[in-house]
């Protein structure tokens, strides 16, 4: 099986009013190439899962600029200001959750659990509205589990299985997104043959990947660039 | 008049001394992020909720990683023995109680124990982060913070007027003038910087509170 697409035609996928999700945290761990692409992909009205929308005009930031997100589900969008004029705007919905409950609640989605309770968020104003129980003397908060249609997630490697590995603090949010859409893209920096991976320092094993494209771009200490000037 | 800098320098190397060796320590935003400094960086274990256990400073520039980045997205390095891990592992660890003191910065914190550090009201709250799940899960939270903001305004208040963090009350206050301790939920004024009087910490606190045994005995003498 070779799941290895190009990402100018695999972003086709993602169709208007999906939910996506993306992986990184900042522009670190994000599928750069995959976002470049759906900025030339004509949608509109996205629910975009991620913990930021990038910053203004870069990575996602693109994205909201060409008005093709609806709503936002993450839990820090403070490093992106147009987000807020956009939700003033009333051009954007935001969903704002502890970056833990949103962790938790993408893994619950890949696991197919339906939610769970956390004393995270209990009292305050992100937790208005849910129900609270009281287990084993304290309080909790019920979540409900992400799912989406589409993620779209960046790791290290990958095999031509679909196996993948990553790299330093650009895991963070990816293997889990990798395991709660129906159908998910992995960006990698390196494709191998399946074997080449060991089978102990797999992360996210391939039943949960469907197709694998190679980055173009990627973050280096001067920023996003091209992969082929670094090289 | 010391600088603010010099103000934050003082107030993380106190907070610096109530970590122990072998602990595992989650540093928030500014004033925290300084503590580092002052610990023996092999002693404890720094844990950074974007996804690394063993989170050491960056020393030198060949060092720089841009895929390796602490919660702030600052530059960091690893410590001999670091493990790297996912979001949801990552904060497992801080909401099973894994991580044994949370140091963090704060916008209040109030008589009760509360404190608010995530939003403030009129403005967009456009972020969260990890702060709500720190407060419900570290062992023991450790407030680091300026007595007083720059405007003046106190701290620590009888009430916060900004949106709380979580129900869950923190264990220490320390700023550049003093430390209170919580305990059986009381606001307990336990230290004295070198130099300030207890009117000048009432003055600039909002709040009530008690001398602890040892201040109280201390200042009935002079």
């Amino acid at each position: 099986m070779q799941k290895r697409r190009k990402a100018d035609q695999i972003i086709h996928q993602i169709k208007s009013e999906d939910t996506v999700m993306v992986g990184g945290f900042g522009l670190v761990g994000a599928p750069l190439t995959l976002i470049d692409e759906l900025t030339r992909h004509e949608v509109n009205n996205l629910t975009i899962i991620s913990n930021n929308l990038g910053e203004a005009g870069k990575g996602l930031g693109i994205l909201l600029q060409q008005g093709k997100i609806r709503k936002a589900i993450g839990s820090y969008f403070t490093s992106n200001r147009e987000v807020g004029d956009a939700y003033h705007q009333g051009k954007l919905d935001i969903q704002l959750m502890p970056q833990g409950t949103m962790a938790e609640s993408i893994r619950a989605g890949g696991a197919g659990i339906g939610g769970y309770f956390t004393k995270t968020g209990v009292g305050t104003d992100l937790g208005m509205g849910k129900e609270v129980r009281e287990i084993g003397g304290e309080l909790y908060q019920f979540e409900e589990a992400l799912h989406a249609n589409v993620a779209l997630v960046k790791a290290a490697k990958a095999d031509t299985l679909g196996n993948l590995v990553y790299y330093k603090t650009a895991r963070n949010f990816n293997p889990i997104m990798a395991t709660a859409a129906d159908f998910v893209i992995a960006e990698v920096d390196e494709i191998v043959e399946a074997g080449q991976l060991s089978p102990e320092e797999i992360v996210t094993p391939h039943l949960f990947v469907d197709a694998v494209i190679e980055s173009k771009l990627v973050l280096t200490k001067e920023g996003v660039v091209s992969k082929d000037a670094v090289q | 008049m010391l600088s603010n800098k010099e103000i934050q320098e003082r107030i993380a190397e106190r907070a610096a001394a109530e970590l122990t060796p072998h602990m595992v320590v989650n540093l928030g935003i500014g004033i925290p992020t300084l503590v580092a400094k002052y610990v023996d960086a092999d002693s404890v274990f720094f844990h950074t909720e974007n996804g690394l256990l063993g989170v050491k400073e960056l020393t030198s520039e060949a060092d720089f990683d841009p895929d390796l980045v602490n919660a702030g997205k600052l530059p960091v390095s690893e410590q001999i023995g670091a493990a790297y891990f996912h979001s949801a592992e990552s904060f497992a660890m801080i909401r099973g109680g894994h991580v044994d003191v949370a140091i963090l910065g704060a916008l209040q914190v109030d008589a009760q124990g509360l404190i608010a550090n995530w939003a403030i009201p009129g403005q967009n709250i456009m972020g969260v982060g990890g702060a709500m799940d720190l407060l419900s899960g570290a062992k023991k939270i450790i407030v680091t913070t300026n007595h007083n903001a720059k405007n003046g305004d106190p701290k620590i208040v009888e009430s916060c007027s900004y949106p709380v963090t979580s129900i869950r009350k923190v264990d220490l206050i320390i700023t550049e003038l003093a430390v209170f301790r919580f305990r059986d939920d009381k606001l307990v004024l336990e230290e004295l910087k070198p130099g300030v009087t207890l009117d000048e910490v009432k003055e600039r606190t909002g709040a009530s509170f008690i001398l602890s045994d040892k201040l109280a005995c201390k200042e009935g003498k002079e």
